[in-house]
């Protein structure tokens, strides 16, 4: 009832192929978009609304970590969900574009922040397209752990190496103070903008990617890449663009993450752990989805904070404390709990969930 | 010379250990084509539980008792909760699953007996042994060679577990062809929970040598990164594979180390395994002993 196409009628093929054929989706993305873009900036530098709510919180610990891991697990998800291709190395590469941006930013004087992200990416893309080499060879698990390499590989020579963290002690690097065209973003809301914009332009990219021929030709190699070879795609060249663009996505959100998120970057903070919080991420979000994507990021940057506000509030509530780890070892419990329990009932995640909401919508509330 | 043989004696006694932790894997591999990314999680569970039972005061091998049966729970759940639900799902889903249960093992563990570093007395002395370095002028340490000889123990008895007895022969059946195995009469969810209950075993043992020497802790979760380039040198389906790519991951390791680490800062050990796994890849994509897989369209 709510959700229906009926009465909207495609008389050409563009309109046939647009981004969002239905007009409720059209509307919502960009009811969506205003929100994100005009209505929170706006709600947080009112200040009758400031003096309710810590916007300075939900900026710094919620909504730009989300984006960041957003774009992350979009990144992988151009990889294994779309590709096939399971990959560990996530935060490596991460890694790599962060330590990339400060060294360009770092390095090269007078050079446009804005150019040093898309370098970093670049810089990204080229590690994975090295580790992306294996791929030819080898698939399933032996490519799963030959991805193992890339991540202790990459952690140790930024470690090792005190030329990438400019010879501070213990490899920490502070980011640069970001500077578009003279234009200092400095407060959590001009940040959350600027992470905001990128990232909806890269997942604007991707979800074109994946619905023209690089992405079909991706879904053919994820299915039966045999059967793709034989069909004429090559194998070499996809699956290494699929490589060096999940690369680049992550090494962006690797520089967001040390430029808009933390500041302060250590190597040791891009541990294998980070890069499994991303595979979580695609895997309750939706593998092979790019809105599963974000959804995915925001159950896993969510979770943590709502049990440690209900473990909070059981406390004072019960005017009790409980043991030390006792949270986080239920974060433990509870992350497993999950990705056991999203890949038997529901293998295809939460964006698959969507979609069966929005039939229900359909169809409500008629039964067929 | 003799340097040198220290050297590469020393590891390959440390590759015995990571055998150990590969042959938990393959077990699983074989039969179930299972790759179990928990494996580690639960030497860390097997151990901690180990420790918890004697820190309660208990005698060493009733604590090493219960913390067996708590496997065998372990492998009931497992088989109840995880593979009979994803039967028939692609290998891919399931290591995924593994990953999941990684987590919920890591978090029961801590939250039953606490994150503190336990101590771990086998009552194996941790020291060279005196007639060796006598002799030859090396150094050996005599809980490596206890560890060794445990070691080759644990296989002979798997070896005669799986060629001598019906489950064993069961076993092998089933990592062949699980349809045939089916077909002549074989309870796949029987033959899951056994093997994951001889895996758990395997735990156990590699758990109780590995907490004895660093102490049970956290970790000893990362031991199953450790065995990762063993199975890939070794292959995922060979017992023999585990064992002979434990011990090329300890010797070149150490010998790396020792021989190329000084040039390029040292440390290497984190990943030299990685990259000689994914070198040999190249070269031979099966491993060492792995099936060679022919696919048709």
């Amino acid at each position: 009832m709510f959700y229906r196409e009926a009465g909207q009628f495609k008389t050409r093929y563009s309109e046939d192929q647009q981004l969002f054929p239905i007009r409720q989706d059209r509307v919502a993305m960009a009811v969506l978009l205003l929100i994100a873009f005009i209505g929170v900036p706006l709600a947080a530098t009112t200040p009758a609304l400031a003096r309710l709510i810590d916007f300075n919180y939900w900026f710094n610990g919620v909504l730009i970590p989300f984006l960041i891991f957003s774009l992350a697990a979009l990144g992988l998800n151009i990889l294994t969900g779309y590709a096939g291709q399971l990959s560990l190395g996530t935060a490596a590469f991460m890694a790599v574009g962060a330590f990339a941006a400060y060294n360009l930013e770092l390095r090269v004087p007078g050079l446009p922040m804005l150019v040093s992200f898309v370098l970093a990416g670049v810089v990204a893309a080229l590690v994975g397209l090295l580790f992306g080499l294996p791929s030819l060879r080898i698939k399933g698990f032996y490519l799963a752990v030959a991805t193992l390499a890339a991540q202790f590989f990459v952690i140790w020579a930024l470690t090792k190496f005190a030329w990438f963290s400019n010879y501070s002690t213990s490899g920490v690097i502070t980011a640069q103070k970001i500077v578009v065209f003279g234009y200092t973003f400095d407060t959590p809301v001009k940040r959350y903008l600027l992470v905001l914009a990128i990232v909806a332009l890269l997942a604007l990219a991707a979800k074109n990617m994946v619905r023209g021929a690089v992405g079909r030709a991706w879904m053919a190699v994820r299915d039966m890449d045999v059967a793709a070879e034989v069909m004429g795609i090559p194998m070499m060249k996809t699956k290494l663009l699929a490589f060096a663009v999940s690369s680049f996505y992550c090494g962006v959100a690797g520089a967001l993450y040390a430029f808009a998120y933390l500041g302060t970057v250590e190597p040791a903070g891009f541990e294998l752990e980070l890069s499994f919080r991303i595979l979580f991420m695609i895997i309750i979000g939706g593998v092979g989805s790019i809105l599963g994507s974000f959804l995915g990021a925001a159950f896993i940057v969510l979770i943590p904070i709502f049990l440690d506000l209900s473990a909070t509030s059981i406390e004072r509530g019960f005017a009790l404390s409980l043991p030390a780890g006792l949270v986080s070892n239920l974060t433990l419990i509870l992350f497993g709990g999950l990705i056991v329990f999203f890949l038997v009932v529901e293998p295809l995640g939460l964006a698959r969930l969507w979609q069966i909401g929005k039939e229900k919508l359909r169809l409500w509330p008629f039964p067929h | 010379m003799q340097f040198f043989f220290e050297v590469l004696i020393g590891g390959l006694l440390a590759g015995v250990m990571y055998s150990l932790v590969a042959l938990g894997f393959v077990l699983i591999y074989k039969a179930s084509g299972v790759f179990n990314f928990a494996q580690g999680a639960m030497v860390f569970f097997a151990a901690l539980t180990t420790v918890g039972f004697i820190e309660l005061g208990m005698n060493f091998w009733l604590a090493v008792l219960l913390a067996f049966l708590a496997m065998v729970a372990l492998a009931f759940f497992t088989e109840r909760v995880v593979l009979r639900p994803l039967i028939n799902q692609p290998q891919i889903t399931l290591f995924m699953a593994t990953i999941g249960l990684t987590f919920l093992v890591e978090g029961v563990a801590q939250l039953t007996w606490g994150a503190q570093v336990h101590a771990l007395d086998l009552g194996i002395a941790d020291e060279p042994l005196g007639w060796i370095s006598e002799r030859t002028g090396m150094s050996l340490s005599k809980f490596d060679l206890v560890a060794s000889g445990i070691a080759a123990a644990l296989v002979a008895v798997l070896a005669l577990f799986f060629n001598k007895t019906r489950t064993g022969r069961a076993l092998r059946a089933v990592a062949d062809d699980h349809q045939a195995a089916l077909a002549v009469g074989i309870s796949l969810q029987r033959i899951w929970v056994i093997v994951w209950m001889v895996a758990g075993f395997v735990a156990l043992v590699t758990g109780l040598l590995w907490g004895a020497r660093n102490g049970v802790q956290f970790a000893l979760t990362f031991l199953a990164l450790k065995a990762l380039p063993v199975l890939i040198l070794g292959g995922f389906e060979s017992i023999a594979g585990a064992i002979v790519g434990g011990l090329i991951v300890g010797a070149s390791e150490k010998l790396a180390e020792v021989y190329i680490g000084p040039h390029v800062g040292g440390g290497i050990e984190s990943w030299f395994p990685y990259v000689l796994a994914l070198v040999f890849l190249l070269v031979r994509p099966e491993g060492l002993f792995g099936e060679r897989r022919i696919e048709r369209v």
